[in-house]
């Protein structure tokens, strides 16, 4: 009797007496020929709760690979829940050695696995427990951060001075192209800006003091931030991340060396000195964008647009300004480092550390700008 | 007829290799590389660390160009071939890297599916049942939702197999299968390895410098020599033991002893 069949294969069954079923399988059975499941066979079983025992019969078989080999499995699992004697002695022999190695080691049932759907309400808690558990975390990584640093400071922190140049090297001088162009074009704006209502006034003379002030104060500080962020925490976040992920971390740690003064210290350090030098030459490129502004289009001399600039800015302004670039540093580096050292161990997770590390930082600098500036409005600095 | 049929295509070399000289830019790794994987062969790529097996392997598997010389899958020039062409050889073998390689995001079941739903049209259903049954074979039944990360290294290295052989390549790779696992592991992936070979015909080519399965599953092998650059050895491992005229090669598969 044929249970089913399509131009490469058969599935027939030959019930012999009552209690003994022989399952006939022919023809092609590779896996690209559509096979069929075992639902036939089920709804033999079931018109038929009389069988005792299942036997094979092979010989019409031409060809087979795994698909057979899966067909198979599913039939012994079949009769196994149906409580009936399964022979295999009809299959062929690779057949038979292939599932007895299969079957050789049985299933692991135990695996420490939970179920993982989770309805909508169960994921939004989740999310808030695991943003509450973030804190404490983060907070514990920033004091491991401090006591590397008091380390530093007795001079006793393990780290190699070579990598820290290296490092000082990435986020110093290779940043300088895009921050002079940044802070170029960031200089240029302000001063057209500030140029076109000045001059309704005749004073474009001031486009020096918006300028100065603008670029010191605040502006090349931010944008400073804003690149090293996407240059350098991004950088930081996949090298740590990477190292986690090929236990490079775990083996710093066995040899008794601290990753955070070997690794997160360096990169600590290197932004906290960098991000203010780079800041300060921001600043002289916006002011040299504001000056060729104010000679071609408004009609200022260099010379004047120079000594103004001069009686406009003064130390306050630039100490105001590098402050707030150090700030930007340390945030910069600490959730760079953070995120790569809380990395998971894929691929995957080296770029969630790497996204995640460039929207905590930028976040972080843009609070931190706006806390700084009224402070130090508010002391009249 | 068919059976002659069969006769011609087994008498013919599987992987045919003429000349070859390996480089990376200008350092040349190894030169003068000539042999013949037969069909059905169990092939063994052998010699001291950093000879080169690695790279020759990436060279059969068409990773890596060789600088000279050619190499035939049943008699189609790889090189010479169109691109269309060389993926479809490259779709009749599975490869077992060194380090697994197993891609760190996916779990183990979507690790060995993700070419089974590339290149055939099998259910969903189909899909988890073959997926399955090549965990069980390693012996990794129930690991299915695991991530590479969270097994060991040599569960790691038996999941890669379990990748390699999702598509029944007719010609498999592996790049040191055996090392990281306990011996009866070993032991069960030197069966599993006969077994493919006797039961889907699989021509398999194996890098290992494991002495008790060079001799237990290797019918064919090369030799290559760190210092002259070149293979000095073809042939059976257990008679390449015995009469080898090369005292390197005898004293590699003696262990050392001259
Ligand atoms: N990507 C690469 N670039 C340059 N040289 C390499 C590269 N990979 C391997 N080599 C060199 O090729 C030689 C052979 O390496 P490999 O094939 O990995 O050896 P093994 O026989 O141990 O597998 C070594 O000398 C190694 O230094
Ligand atoms: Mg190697």
């Amino acid at each position: 009797m044929t249970l089913s069949s399509n131009e490469h294969w058969s599935l027939s069954i030959n019930p012999e007496d009552s209690a003994a079923l022989i399952i006939v399988p022919g023809g092609d059975w590779r896996l690209k020929n559509s096979l069929p499941d075992t639902d036939s066979i089920r709804a033999y079983l079931n018109e038929h709760p009389d069988q005792q025992s299942l036997t094979f019969n092979s010989q019409l078989i031409t060809h087979w690979d795994t698909g057979f080999c899966t067909f198979l499995i599913s039939v012994i699992e079949l009769s196994k829940t149906s409580g009936i004697k399964t022979d295999l002695s009809g299959l062929p022999e690779g057949v038979r050695r292939l599932l007895a190695l299969a079957t050789a080691v049985p299933e692991v049932k135990d695996t420490g696995r939970k179920p993982q759907s989770a309805g909508s309400l169960e994921k939004i808690g989740q999310f808030v427990i695991d943003l509450l558990r973030g804190m404490p975390e983060a907070l514990h990584f920033l004091g491991e951060a401090t006591l590397a640093f008091i380390q530093f400071l007795k001079g006793k922190a393990q780290y190699r001075r070579s990598d820290f140049f290296l490092i000082i090297q990435d986020v110093g001088p290779r940043a300088l192209p895009i921050v002079t162009l940044i802070s170029f074009l960031v200089g240029l704006i302000l001063a057209y800006m500030g140029a076109v209502q000045l001059q309704q006034f005749g004073a474009q003379i001031f486009i020096a003091d918006l300028v100065g002030i603008g670029m010191v104060r605040e502006m090349a500080a931010l944008m400073t931030g804003i690149i090293m962020a996407g240059r350098s925490g991004a950088a930081f976040a996949a090298q740590l991340g990477t190292m986690q992920v090929n236990e490079e971390i775990d083996a710093l740690k066995t040899l008794g060396i601290s990753p955070m003064e070997h690794l997160v210290l360096p990169r600590m350090l290197a932004l906290i000195m960098m991000v203010p030098l780079l800041t300060l030459y921001g600043s002289i490129v916006g002011m040299i964008a504001g000056l060729i502004i104010a000679v071609t289009a408004f009609e200022v001399t260099a010379f004047e647009y120079y000594n103004q600039t001069l009686r406009a800015l003064d130390m306050r302004h630039v100490l105001v300004g590098l402050s707030k670039a150090s700030v930007y540093g340390v945030l910069i580096a600490y959730s760079g480092c953070l995120r790569g050292m809380q990395c998971g161990r894929s691929a995957s997770a080296v770029g969630e550390a790497t996204t995640s590390a460039v929207v905590t930082s930028i976040v972080l600098i843009v609070i931190a700008a706006s806390v700084l500036t009224v402070i130090f409005q508010s002391l009249g600095i | 007829m068919t059976a002659l049929a069969q006769q011609a295509s087994a008498d013919k070399a599987h992987i045919k290799l003429r000349g070859i000289t390996m480089a990376y830019d200008d350092f040349i790794i190894q030169r003068d590389l000539s042999f013949d994987i037969n069909h059905e062969d169990i092939f063994i790529i052998m010699g001291g660390s950093g000879c080169g097996k690695s790279t020759l392997l990436k060279l059969l598997i068409g990773l890596k160009t060789p600088a000279t010389g050619d190499i035939e899958y049943d008699d189609i020039n790889f090189w010479q071939s169109t691109q269309e062409e060389q993926t479809r050889i490259k779709q009749r073998f599975g490869v077992l890297f060194q380090s697994g390689a197993l891609w760190s995001s996916m779990t183990l079941a979507e690790n060995v599916a993700l070419s089974i739903e590339e290149y055939t049209d099998l259910t969903a259903k189909q899909i988890n049942e073959v997926v399955s049954y090549k965990l069980a074979l390693v012996g990794l039944a129930g690991y299915e939702d695991f991530y590479p990360s969270e097994i060991s290294g040599g569960m790691q290295k038996r999941a890669g197999l379990a990748r390699a052989m999702a598509l029944d390549p007719e010609i498999l790779f592996f790049d040191e299968p055996s090392a990281g696992l306990d011996p009866i592991s070993a032991r069960r992936l030197d069966e599993l390895i006969l077994e493919l070979r006797d039961s889907l015909k699989t021509t398999v080519v194996v890098v290992t410098h494991e002495l008790a399965s060079i001799f237990e599953i290797g019918n064919n092998s090369v030799f290559l020599d760190v210092e002259t650059k070149t293979m000095i050895a073809t042939g059976n491992p257990n008679k390449l033991r015995a009469d080898c005229p090369e005292a390197k090669v005898r004293e590699f598969l003696n262990r050392g002893v001259k």
